[in-house]
């Protein structure tokens, strides 16, 4: 047994990578806000589901923190004015996306009073009924910010329903480069365990367990002293390890259970926030403010002062990195711009992209970051294993990318593609430099576009046929209105004995 | 010398009864072929190929009477699938390569006159009459139509337009 | 910010993540692979002399002209950079004798690499070893040169050639025996420990089988030097341990079982495993990384059978020695292997259903050190919802 457990410890965790944090200097740089830039770009669409509606009109002054569009449909967010201001516009802007295309957004001019409009605080949130704190949670717009951006509201009310024993929470940030998360542990480790706290109330769960990664002692120590006399409330340290702050990893780390394949974590009676989305949370139940600005690491070897920045939502990438202190040699080095972090970050084609509520970080990278070993071509796979190995979810990424490389889809699903969380392991220790996350990313996207394809098709055999029977109900009623005036022109007659006066519209 | 001939003859005799009977038995039936095919055609019953109907085209295609290319409302896309499908080697170059096509309306020179949402098969084309008139993306089967009926040109066929939801992350250049 | 590198609209080639890369490539593992043979050669040609280090040599030569070749007319993939073939044609030199004719050794390298790899493809493409294709290749045509072993440690080996080596391309090769009988060592025989046991009955003793240091015995490079060089390899991660331990596992394991059965049929365990190419096979050949399977089960799977087969050829068949034919074997069943252990996609183990089981316990080795050491409830169960 005790072989076992030090065989364990040597062995470590069966999964994941371990690439070269890069956290430091940008975690121990204080934090620097940023100023409120002149127009503001907000995406109707800053969540999972559906696209916020927008209730106000161009030309229509608003203040900080009103309402600007309104969720829409049961998972869904609202969007808040980050300044005060003039509504301009309600177009489309470029969304953070890598294929560069745009998104419905609205444009707000700032007014440089970055006045608050009346704020609905509570003093005794603790008193409120856990459908209270949901309902304040969905009106002020928090998602999660973690990356993913589950509107936080939908997931609180489904794990009240789902009667979680368990509430996770991911102080991981195991993405390399990324530090805001880290950062908030330092510094305002009180106002997370209060949020975590109100979570609690919230979702009815008994306790809830912080899993924070041991390469942030200094995280650690903030939260276990904010947590001294809170029994609910656990801090753990877990091995710093890619991806640990995937959700599920997480939730087997702390609990040792599995989620399985085809479930949710409140399936096994957990659910998990970050606590980033913790803090937002208490803005949004103690002062009532709406999620409105978000901390975010800007970093990269390009970037000439990485650091974490507090930036109003809808800020352009470009201002919040010339706030930062622009790039080296003028972005002449640059050789990929990410947003989010750099192992399951989207890379964009440039930087006039709006900060968005799950924007964690922004990342200027240089080429020897970039590929590892400078000038490194995609060379054939030697069957190396190392993917497997690294693969979190126990899948084959080897055999799968060969499929999809031939075009054959459907083939890699055996091999797990179905389960494949795009977390980016297998290609980062790839020695062959092989794209394998893309080729899982394209296979994904074209079976999507099948299925897509298949239910349309679905869809337009019904329309046709329903049009096709309503084209011969409309004969058929056609023919007896005409057979009816036909019977009565012909009674009228019998009984007149001459013909109808013309009629120059029969129907 | 007698031997050798004898086993090889019956050798052979065997297996050409074998085949002859995997011929009876696992014969592919034309009709259910013809059945698949229609599966797979956009059966909007449009009759620009000349048959009538999506099922005719099937029957037609299965026949071999009929090109995999000859459903244009499918374009390039659904002719790969039938040629893959039936096993055969079909030229695509007459047909739109950017894939699928719907059609749309141009706004300035709509006129509200009706006759296209008449003759659409699904129902896709909305507007009363004087009104301007507008295609539902998901129910185009781009057919083309309504472009023919449109008295001032208004209705042009255009690739389907890529968004957020439909885009699709490309595959990796380098082999 | 001046933006005029990167204005909107510059064409960018999108990739998606991961953004960043491990400091890892094919070429640097396949090198650290040559740097970890090349005591191993030292120690070879010290043993031999010569001879030895010209067939290392030439058969590397021709392995990588072979490569370049095939690479040029766009046959197989890959390039001479990423030191593959020099890794199959130093390997395929260490399997040979020492005395093995230069030219023969030059068409092992050449049917290693054209019939081993690019007939496959080139580089991750071969099913089967190519060293071990080579080298199968000549036993078959060159059976009397390839069995012909000298004595290692001869006095003079630093200055002439075994006779053997220089023989004229398709001539009868010198006569090694008559050469050894020329310098009066006609006492020792030129056989390998495991011919000497298979013919004659005779067993070499644990120590001389281990540093191969003893003369006047016709073995391979050392144990111990491999098992250190192997342990380098997969420290620095670029060789897995899985497949040399099972193979030595289940070698042992099966001579033992034999040996515990029947102590006066069958030689110890430990003779086994130390004698012949067993070693460098399960180290070196066996976990070729295209021709292994890539599941941590099926590693140990492949390993095991190697090892068992290995065994049993050597037991039952005419050859005294069987790693080659037994790796080959492993090789072939490699796909068969990969399907049979398939790794369990996480969530997927039916054991691990919450239906099953009401209460979770805290798995207590998940937590790191520091946690370990502070006080924690033993247990933590959770009750599942309703729902669940």
């Amino acid at each position: 047994m005790k072989f076992m457990k030090l065989f364990r410890r040597l062995k470590g965790i069966g999964w994941g990578v371990h690439p070269a944090d890069h956290k430091r200097p940008a975690a121990d740089a204080p934090v620097r806000a940023m100023p409120v830039s002149a127009r503001l770009y907000l995406p109707l669409q800053q969540h999972l589901g559906g696209p916020a509606r927008p209730v106000v009109l161009v030309g229509q002054k608003v203040r900080k923190g009103e309402l600007l569009a309104e969720a829409q449909g049961a998972v869904s967010a609202p969007v808040h004015a980050p300044t005060s201001g003039v509504v301009v516009a309600v177009t489309e802007v470029a969304a953070p996306h890598p294929s560069g295309l745009t998104l419905p957004a609205i444009i707000l001019e700032a007014d440089g009073l970055d006045e608050w409009t009346e704020l609905r605080g509570c003093d005794a949130p603790f008193a409120l009924s856990a459908a209270e704190i949901g309902r304040r949670v969905a009106a002020a717009g928090v998602v999660g910010l973690g990356g993913a951006a589950f509107p936080s509201a939908v997931k609180l009310v489904g794990a009240a329903r789902a009667r979680v024993a368990a509430l996770v929470i991911n102080g991981g940030e195991c993405e390399p480069y990324l530090s805001c998360d880290d950062r908030l542990m330092r510094d305002s480790a009180p106002a997370i365990v209060d949020g975590i706290r109100l979570m609690l109330r919230a979702t009815g769960a008994g306790r809830a367990l912080v899993g924070i990664e041991d390469n942030k002692p200094e995280a650690i120590a903030a939260m276990r002293a904010a947590v001294a006399g809170i029994g609910a409330v656990r801090i753990h340290a877990v091995p710093a390890r890619y991806p640990m702050g995937s959700e599920k990893q997480l939730i087997q780390v702390l609990t040792g259970i599995e989620v399985p394949a085809d479930g949710r974590p409140a399936d096994i009676g957990v659910i998990v926030h970050n606590v980033g989305t913790a803090l937002a949370v208490r803005a949004a139940v103690r002062e009532g403010k709406p999620l409105i600005s978000r901390l975010l690491t800007v970093n990269g070897r390009c970037a000439n002062r990485p650091g974490n920045i507090e930036v109003r939502i809808g800020t352009l990438a470009e201002e919040v990195i010339a706030f930062a202190g622009g790039l080296k040699g003028d972005g002449l080095g640059l050789a990929r711009r990410v947003i989010g972090g750099p192992m399951m970050g989207v890379q964009i084609p440039h930087w006039r992209v709006p900060v968005v509520k799950g924007t964690s970080g922004i990342l200027a990278l240089d080429a020897t970051e970039v590929d590892g070993i400078a000038g490194r071509e995609t060379a054939p796979c030697i069957r190396c294993g190392s993917c497997v190995k690294a693969c979190p979810m126990g899948l084959l990424p080897l055999e799968m990318s060969a499929r999809i490389r031939n075009g054959a889809f459907a083939e890699a699903i055996p091999f797990g593609l179905k389960d494949c969380i795009a977390c980016g392991c297998c290609a980062y220790v790839c020695p062959s430099h092989i794209p394998l996350v893309q080729y899982f990313a394209h296979a994904k996207g074209e079976l999507a576009g099948q299925e897509r394809d298949r239910l349309r098709a679905e869809a337009t055999k019904k329309m046709a046929r329903q049009r096709q029977e309503r084209v011969e109900r409309e004969a058929r009623e056609k023919a007896e209105a005409a057979a009816r005036r036909k019977a009565g022109r012909a009674a009228a007659a019998g009984k007149q004995g001459e013909p109808a006066c013309f009629n120059p519209r029969p129907d | 010398m007698i031997a050798a001939i004898l086993s090889l003859t019956l050798l052979g005799a065997v297996l050409g009864a074998v085949l002859g009977v995997a011929n009876k038995f696992l014969h592919v039936e034309s009709s259910a072929l013809a059945g698949e095919l229609i599966e797979m055609m956009p059966g909007s019953n449009c009759g620009q190929c000349g048959f009538p109907g999506c099922s005719g085209a099937a029957a037609a295609i299965a026949d071999g009477t009929a090109s995999p290319a000859c459903c244009p409302a499918g374009g390039k896309t659904l002719a790969a699938q039938l040629a893959a499908k039936l096993g055969v080697a079909v030229d695509l170059s007459g047909l739109s390569g950017e894939g699928p096509k719907i059609a749309t309306v141009a706004e300035e020179l709509c006129i509200g006159c009706c006759r296209c949402g008449k003759v659409c098969p699904t129902d896709a084309i909305l507007g009363a009459a004087r009104q301007i008139h507008d295609v539902l993306r998901e129910a185009c089967t781009g057919c083309a139509s309504c472009v023919e009926k449109c008295p001032t040109g208004a209705l042009v066929m255009r690739p389907v337009p890529v968004t957020l939801q439909h885009w699709v992350m490309p595959k990796p250049l380098a082999a | 910010m001046k933006n005029k590198p990167l204005h909107p609209g510059a064409a960018v080639e999108i990739r998606s993540a991961p953004h960043v890369k491990a400091p890892r490539s094919v070429e640097q593992i396949m090198r650290n692979v040559v740097y970890s043979l090349l005591p191993i050669c030292g120690f070879f040609v010290f043993q031999y002399g010569i001879s030895a280090a010209f067939s290392i040599v030439a058969i590397t030569a021709s392995c990588l002209a072979t490569e370049r070749f095939f690479v040029k007319t766009g046959t197989q993939s890959g390039s001479l950079s990423d030191f593959s073939a020099t890794i199959t044609g130093i390997l395929l030199a260490l399997t040979l004798p020492p005395g093995f004719p230069l030219w023969m050794g030059a068409v092992a390298g050449f049917i290693a690499i054209a019939l081993g790899k690019a007939l496959f493809g080139g580089i991750g493409f071969n099913v089967f070893n190519p060293a071990l294709v080579g080298r199968a290749f000549v036993q078959a045509a060159f059976p009397v040169a390839i069995a012909t072993y000298t004595p290692s440690f001869l006095p003079g080996r630093f200055g002439e050639f075994i006779p053997s080596s220089l023989a004229w391309p398709l001539m009868v090769p010198a006569d090694t025996v008559a050469w050894l009988h020329a310098k009066q060592l006609d006492a020792l025989s030129g056989a390998t420990p495991l011919a000497k046991w298979k013919f004659d009955g005779i067993l070499a003793s644990a120590g001389e089988l281990l540093s191969s240091m003893s003369g006047h015995m016709a073995v391979g490079p050392s144990p111990v030097l491999i098992i250190l060089c192997g342990v380098y390899l997969a420290l620095r991660r670029f060789m897995d341990w899985r497949i040399p331990l099972a193979i030595v596992g289940s070698a042992g394991l099966t001579a033992w079982i034999l040996f515990a059965i029947d102590p006066h049929s069958y030689p110890n365990p430990f003779f086994m495993l130390f004698s012949g190419g067993l070693i460098l096979g399960a180290v070196y050949m066996a976990t070729d990384m295209a021709t292994s399977p890539v599941t941590p089960g099926g590693m140990w799977v492949y390993g095991a059978l190697i090892g068992l087969l290995t065994v049993l050829i050597r037991y039952y068949s005419g050859l005294p020695e069987g790693v080659m034919y037994a790796i080959l074997l492993g090789n072939a069943a490699t796909p068969l292997i990969e399907r049979i252990t398939q790794p369990t996609p996480f969530g997927k183990s039916g054991l691990l259903s919450p239906k099953r089981r009401a209460t979770y316990p805290l798995h207590p080795e998940y937590i790191s050190r520091e946690e370990a050491n502070a006080v924690t409830p033993k247990k933590k169960s959770f009750k599942p919802g309703k729902k669940s």
